[in-house]
């Protein structure tokens, strides 16, 4: 019985391609983009990887989430996984054993993407500048949305930073 | 500094701090600051005996490309891109032998918001039969920046090479310069540093303890102590305009005085600590549930830690008594007739109990200090000059050591040794007499510092 149907197949050719109808899928994006906003609100996942820093960022980067600075009352969290994050925060310069490591992280997280350089060397490799054993700042591995500047960034000035990508994508 | 032949080189008794090379001598450097050298060979030298050398020696081959003859230790260091088509050369983890052993990789990138590091457990069901640490991520060539420059603008590189101790280590390379260069510190400058030295110690302390707690599923002590370290920083900031100080502390003095109401600050600080801090301890002690997590995890017996001569926390919670602060002529602690605790437990309650002892401590050298702050200058000129020194602090963790060789005022030689060198073998050991999930809490009640020994 099989053969009959193979050879039908054969005889009717390639079907047409299906293509939705550009109408709906227009107001079905808007829609969703809608209810996604207001269902999800301002809410980001952040994955941070330090790629070379001197452990100054991270106890600020830590501060964020105490109870002064309180950063989840912004709907913002950090996330172990990066398959959960909407957010690369990369801390440190890009050290020359860690480009692979980010690398990967990156390719890890759906699409789409805001990639942050917080403190100074991630923004352009800091006082490491020039060091062979770095290859500079997170933009030597990867393009970057945002710069948190500070040696080390605030508390204070890593939530502003993170609450104007929020404004940005509102 | 004593150059020394092959069997004294090899014959030294005290406890090693550390171990480095420059374009011609090996150098070992002894408890209590006793520096020997031995002339490099064929750009190789006789290995140490001591187990903490292994890291040392490891350092100074992927730095320098000196060989320690007859190590047993080999395995890169910092370098993970040796081989010419820029393959990774470590070698293969050794897994821990027996029937049903499995691996567990973690890191470079760990779940939480730390250093990068990569760990590898050979595990049997939920045992921990062995942990191997390779470390070198945070590489970023710090000891090489420094060269060439003076010791006023090398500063800065000392400052980052661990960032929550970037005082002591700060403290323990102006130490080194001023050694080096014969330069007198006026009494206000020696005064402010240990004041900075002693909130940095606070800051990191309230901070880790909470998160201990916090890795053991206990919020509220994590949460407190946070706040704690929080207020501790925002007086720092408004003391001296930089929440970590980093940058304050220079060669020949600091950087800036004391800022007008910062005493005020600091001291409102501390009595909001002091006063909340008995009612954290009983909470610490009280809870079944959170000393059930701590007490026997962990374990560092006192003869391990002694052999490879642990400082700080790590080895003051197993026996040891070192305090670089005690070290004759390190002003102003020579009259605050310093107490520092010992216990010898060596788990993670004990590293905690002795890191509470130490806040107590600090807080009144704090006051103490601020209370007679000396009327004097608080730098002197930029150092010229040649020379040779070495220079401690203890930071947090433990004592730091700086050595620094100047030449016509800048530096022609540069080696550093943090406290987490000696302890990182030491949580390889720990990690091994417990389970898998409490590793987290091992690891953070050590925390030793990634950057701090990856240079």
């Amino acid at each position: 019985m099989v053969w009959k149907t193979v050879a039908r197949h054969m005889m009717a050719g390639h079907a047409p391609a299906r293509v939705p109808d550009a109408a709906i899928t227009q107001s079905l994006r808007e829609r969703l983009a809608a209810a996604g906003a207001a269902k999800l609100g301002r809410s980001l996942a952040i994955r941070h990887v330090a790629a070379g820093s001197c452990n100054g960022c991270e106890l600020e980067l830590r501060a964020t989430q105490n109870l002064i600075y309180d950063l989840t009352q912004y709907g913002l969290v950090f996330t172990p996984s990066p398959r959960h994050a909407d957010v690369l925060l990369i801390t440190g310069v890009a050290g020359r054993n860690m480009v692979e490591a980010v690398r990967q992280t990156r390719a890890a997280m759906p699409d789409p993407v805001f990639v942050i350089a917080a403190g100074d060397c991630a923004v352009d490799g800091g006082v490491f500048k020039g060091s062979p054993a770095i290859t500079g700042g997170a933009e030597s591995i990867l393009p970057v949305d945002l710069i948190i500047a500070g040696c080390p960034p605030t508390p204070g000035q890593i939530v502003d930073g993170l609450l104007a990508l929020l404004e940005a994508h509102a | 500094m004593i150059f020394v032949n092959e069997q004294d080189w090899l014959g030294q008794a005290a406890p090693l701090i550390a171990l480095w090379t420059d374009a011609e001598h090996a150098y070992a450097l002894y408890q209590p600051g006793r520096l020997v050298a031995i002339p490099l060979v064929d750009g190789a030298y006789p290995t140490l005996e001591p187990p903490g050398a292994a890291w040392f020696q490891r350092l100074a081959h992927d730095l320098n490309g000196h060989v320690a003859t007859g190590a047993a230790d080999t395995r890169p260091a910092i370098e993970h891109l040796r081989a010419a088509d820029g393959t990774a050369a470590w070698p293969d983890f050794a897994v821990a032998p027996g029937e049903g052993v499995h691996q567990v990789a973690v890191g470079p990138v760990h779940a939480a918001i730390i250093e990068p590091g990569h760990f590898r457990f050979s595990v049997l069901g939920e045992q921990v039969l062995k942990l191997e640490a390779r470390l070198g991520y945070a590489h970023k060539g710090t000891l090489a920046l420094m060269l060439g420059k003076s010791p006023r603008l090398a500063a800065r590189f000392a400052a980052r090479v661990s960032g929550d101790a970037t005082v002591a280590h700060a403290i323990a390379f102006a130490h080194a310069a001023e050694a080096a260069l014969g330069v007198d510190v006026p009494p206000r400058a020696r005064a402010l540093r240990a004041v900075m030295a002693e909130l940095e110690r606070l800051a990191n302390h309230a901070g880790d303890i909470g998160a201990v707690a916090g890795d053991a599923g206990f919020a509220f002590l994590d949460a407190r102590f946070a706040v704690h370290r929080e207020t501790i920083c925002a007086a720092a900031q408004a003391a001296f305009g930089h929440r970590l100080m980093m940058d304050i502390v220079i060669p020949g003095g600091i950087a800036g005085d004391i800022l007008s109401g910062g005493d005020a600050e600091v001291l409102a600080a501390l009595a909001a600590l002091e006063a909340e801090l008995p009612a954290l301890r009983r909470v610490f002690e009280d809870y079944a549930s959170l000393q059930d997590r701590l007490v026997g995890t962990g374990v560092i017996p006192p003869d391990l830690a002694a052999a490879y001569g642990a400082g700080g926390y790590v080895g003051r919670a197993s026996g040891q008594h070192a305090d670089a602060r005690l070290t004759p002529g390190y002003a102003p602690y020579e009259g605050i007739e310093l107490a520092v605790p010992v216990e010898t437990d060596g788990d993670v309650a004990a590293r905690i109990r002795v890191r509470l002892a130490e806040m107590s401590e600090s807080l009144r050298i704090v006051r103490l200090l601020l209370a007679e702050l000396p009327d004097t200058p608080i730098a002197v000129a930029p150092l010229m000059g040649t020379g040779m020194g070495l220079g401690v602090a203890e930071s947090f963790r433990g004592p730091v050591w700086h050595w620094l060789a100047v030449t016509a005022g800048s530096i022609t030689g540069a080696f550093i040794a943090d406290a987490s060198t000696l302890h990182w073998p030491l949580l390889e050991h720990a990690s091994k007499t417990g389970i898998l999930a409490d590793f987290p809490l091992i690891n953070k009640s050590i925390n030793a510092s990634y950057s701090g020994v990856d240079l």
